[in-house]
């Protein structure tokens, strides 16, 4: 027999796997090519534009109905006549929920596609390793989704929340409530561990206690002691930024526990309707999330975006914030090259301080300055039918403020 | 206390839940020295057959105890066909036997893309398992955990009787204990190599069904798993289940009480290193069985 020996084999084949995990983990960006920008290919009757999305993986999940809203906007802007008079050609690549991957990929689109622009990213973490590729080459990336601030980036416009339009407001609905202690759960990397040092400088300053503080790597599925650590700390509410579907994982020991949105209410920033619907309506209902916009938030736009979303892809599929972003983005980018009058990514930067679009969420602002947009606040809870419900608004939209550099007690923070 | 005890609760369910996952390898990789890598595919074969069956049937107490057997007999078949086409030709060659399943493992994943889609599904649970049972004094144990730590004691006294006492039981001991005398005492090894197979993969399934009950079901969730159980059944030493059972549980608690005095991350360093250093100490495992072959 060869037990033995086999045992030896096996020991070095799961070093190789470990190996390879590894490699996969370093930051594999890019590398000393130091060249200018790559002007996008326009001399065609079409633009091409880049869709950058994990259609694989973890994340997954989320990141399928984000293409699919881009899609719908390319389609409706082409049924218009297109951008300056040419077709918007989507390139679509599939980042896989693995952040070299997404710095590969975005390279290719930028070199070798020569797109006008990319959409796409869900993760912060495949945010920073685009953010070094778009830079380099000059391209614009537009990320749709809410994300943890502190970032600027010349060749990034930011359409989803940054921390003072939706984890501030979403504190200070906790507070208003009579909340004064707090439980911090999270997925391990970068967009979790930076909001709950915010979330932390604001409890400070607000006299909140945060009573504990756990993560949970990417695609985790064992949430036993978690649970146990939140339920035995008797907080008046948890903040969970975990993302993708380890909330399946965590909502369901949430309720084999017996906790419920009553006795101990979860304010989600990363759960919007089509996760609820994954996750389940009975773990979700009565739990709270904080966002700018929800399928059930009033308005004509908003109407035909959710008339359009749904004839295109199903009457069951829900819409969600960072759909409605990505969506957004798109028409945002359009208004901001017939602006400039051109493709060309400067002059396109240049144009785009004060754009303004009535988006599905109300009215949307560009700000020049930070290029992030000025959007509304919301908290929503979640109902049987697994909509979300909008529960308070901050009445208007909120100017955006990545480093936080209006409110006093985040001094510490950039 | 409460917080202890209840932390006992879940590092025993960790442990179910490794013991379920390492069960089936103990026997194909424990007994029969064949490093499958594509074990981890037959528990997420597992998984979608209870997804699959919650489509046709739609009450969910009913579909998973459908799954229960349905998801032995798919992982079961899945894993006879492996032994036949590939293992079987492969038995001296550990090594290529190694990446030959590593492959067939990379296929399987992609396999399950094309059929379900990247994104990963959910299963519905049935009311009952969602629940939990309050214990005097504030413990409240989960029903779905308590359903799989009953799976796992279940499927551990079956695999214990089935070797004990059934003659196919018998002749999968022989023909671990010393292959070339069981062949010319006229048992059909390769047919015992089959049926071992086909039970260790079956088991595998079985892993499958009760992890939907904890999580979402996607098509690399194998890969999540299969170090673990690699490492309950190394650990446990090859040949000896009870090893396994053993080493199961005392990860399981390790890894909960770990994860509540620090942090995740760390508590898997840590079990990564008392794993490490017990194996210095004891590079056979935590028992070994004494055979009579030559090799």
């Amino acid at each position: 027999m060869t037990l033995i020996r086999g045992r030896r084999i096996l020991a070095g084949a799961m070093t190789l796997v470990a190996a390879a995990a590894l490699a996969a983990c370093g930051s594999k960006t890019t590398d000393g090519n130091t060249s200018a920008g790559v002007a996008a290919d326009v001399s065609g009757d079409t633009v091409k534009v880049g869709l950058l999305n994990s259609l694989s993986g973890t994340m997954a999940i989320s990141e399928v109905t984000v293409r699919d809203a881009i899609m719908l906007a390319i389609e409706e802007i082409n049924a218009a006549g297109g951008v300056l008079d040419k077709k918007i050609e989507p390139v679509g690549e599939d980042g896989a929920s693995d952040w070299p991957t997404f710095a590969e990929k975005a390279e290719k689109l930028i070199r070798e596609d020569r797109v006008a622009a990319v959409f796409g990213c869900w993760t912060s973490a495949s945010r920073k390793a685009v953010k070094p590729v778009f830079e380099k080459n000059k391209a614009l990336l537009f990320y749709p989704v809410q994300y943890e601030g502190l970032e600027q980036s010349p060749y990034i416009f930011y359409t989803g929340a940054t921390t003072n339009q939706q984890i501030v407001p979403g504190l200070d609905y906790l507070k208003a409530q009579g909340a004064t202690s707090l439980y911090l759960v999270g997925s391990d990397y970068v967009f979790p561990r930076t909001a709950n040092k915010i979330i932390k400088a604001y409890a400070e300053a607000n006299g909140m206690k945060v009573l504990g503080e756990d993560y949970a790597p990417l695609g985790s599925t064992e949430f036993g002691t978690i649970t146990n650590k939140v339920k035995s700390s008797g907080a008046d509410a948890v903040f969970n930024t975990l993302n993708g579907d380890s909330n399946v994982a965590f909502f369901k020991e949430y309720k084999s526990a017996g906790l419920t949105a009553d006795s101990m209410p979860v304010v989600s920033v990363s759960i919007a309707e089509e996760e609820v619907k994954s996750i389940g309506t009975q773990y979700l209902e009565g739990q709270l999330t904080a966002w700018n916009y929800y399928q059930t938030t009033p308005g004509a736009a908003n109407e035909k975006f959710v008339a359009a979303y749904k004839a295109k892809y199903g009457a069951d599929k829900p819409t969600s914030d960072p759909m409605e972003a990505a969506y957004v983005s798109v028409y945002l980018w359009k208004a901001m090259v017939e602006k400039a009058g051109t493709f060309d990514v400067e002059k396109v930067r240049e144009a785009s301080d004060g754009i303004t679009f009535e988006a599905p969420e109300g009215l949307v602002t560009v700000d020049g300055a930070t290029q992030h947009i000025a959007k509304t606040a919301r908290v929503g809870k979640v109902g049987a039918d697994g909509l979300i419900t909008e529960v308070w608004n901050s009445g208007e939209p909120i100017t955006p403020d990545p480093y936080l550099k209006s409110y006093p007690w985040a001094g510490g923070l950039s | 206390m409460t917080v202890l005890i209840g932390q006992l609760f879940t590092g025993v369910s960790i442990g179910a839940v490794l013991l379920l996952i390492a069960l089936g390898l103990a026997l194909t990789f424990g007994q029969m020295g064949v490093i499958n890598m594509a074990h981890g595919e037959f528990i997420m074969a597992g998984a979608y057959t209870t997804y699959v069956l919650q489509q046709v049937i739609t009450a969910a107490g009913w579909s998973l105890l459908i799954a229960l057997p349905v998801a032995f007999v798919v992982a079961g078949a899945m894993g006879v066909l492996l032994e036949m086409l590939l293992i079987r030709r492969l038995y001296a060659r550990p090594l290529d036997t190694l990446l030959v399943t590593w492959g067939v493992s990379l296929i399987l994943q992609q396999l399950a893309r094309d059929i379900f889609g990247s994104p990963n599904v959910q299963t519905r649970a049935p009311e009952l398992l969602t629940g939990n049972i309050a214990l005097p004094g504030g413990i409240t144990v989960a029903n779905n955990r308590l359903f799989i730590l009953a799976l796992a004691g279940g499927a551990v006294v079956a695999l214990t009787l089935a070797l004990r006492v059934t003659p196919l039981g018998r002749r999968i001991r022989a023909v671990v204990q010393n292959r070339d005398l069981a062949a010319v005492s006229g048992i059909p090894t390769a047919r015992v190599d089959r049926m071992t197979f086909f039970i260790g993969s079956g088991l595998a399934g079985i892993a499958g069904v009760a992890l939907t009950l904890l999580g979402p079901i996607g098509p690399t969730m194998g890969t999540n798993l299969i170090i673990d159980a690699f490492l309950v059944v190394v650990v446990g030493g090859i040949g000896q289940l009870k090893g396994t059972v053993i080493v199961a549980f005392a990860l399981g608690v390790l890894q909960a009480t770990g994860e509540y005095l620090t942090t995740l991350s760390v508590a898997k360093v840590m079990v990564f290193i008392a794993i490490v250093a017990f194996l210095q100490w004891r590079p056979q495992g935590l028992f070994t069985l004494r055979t009579r072959s030559l090799a």
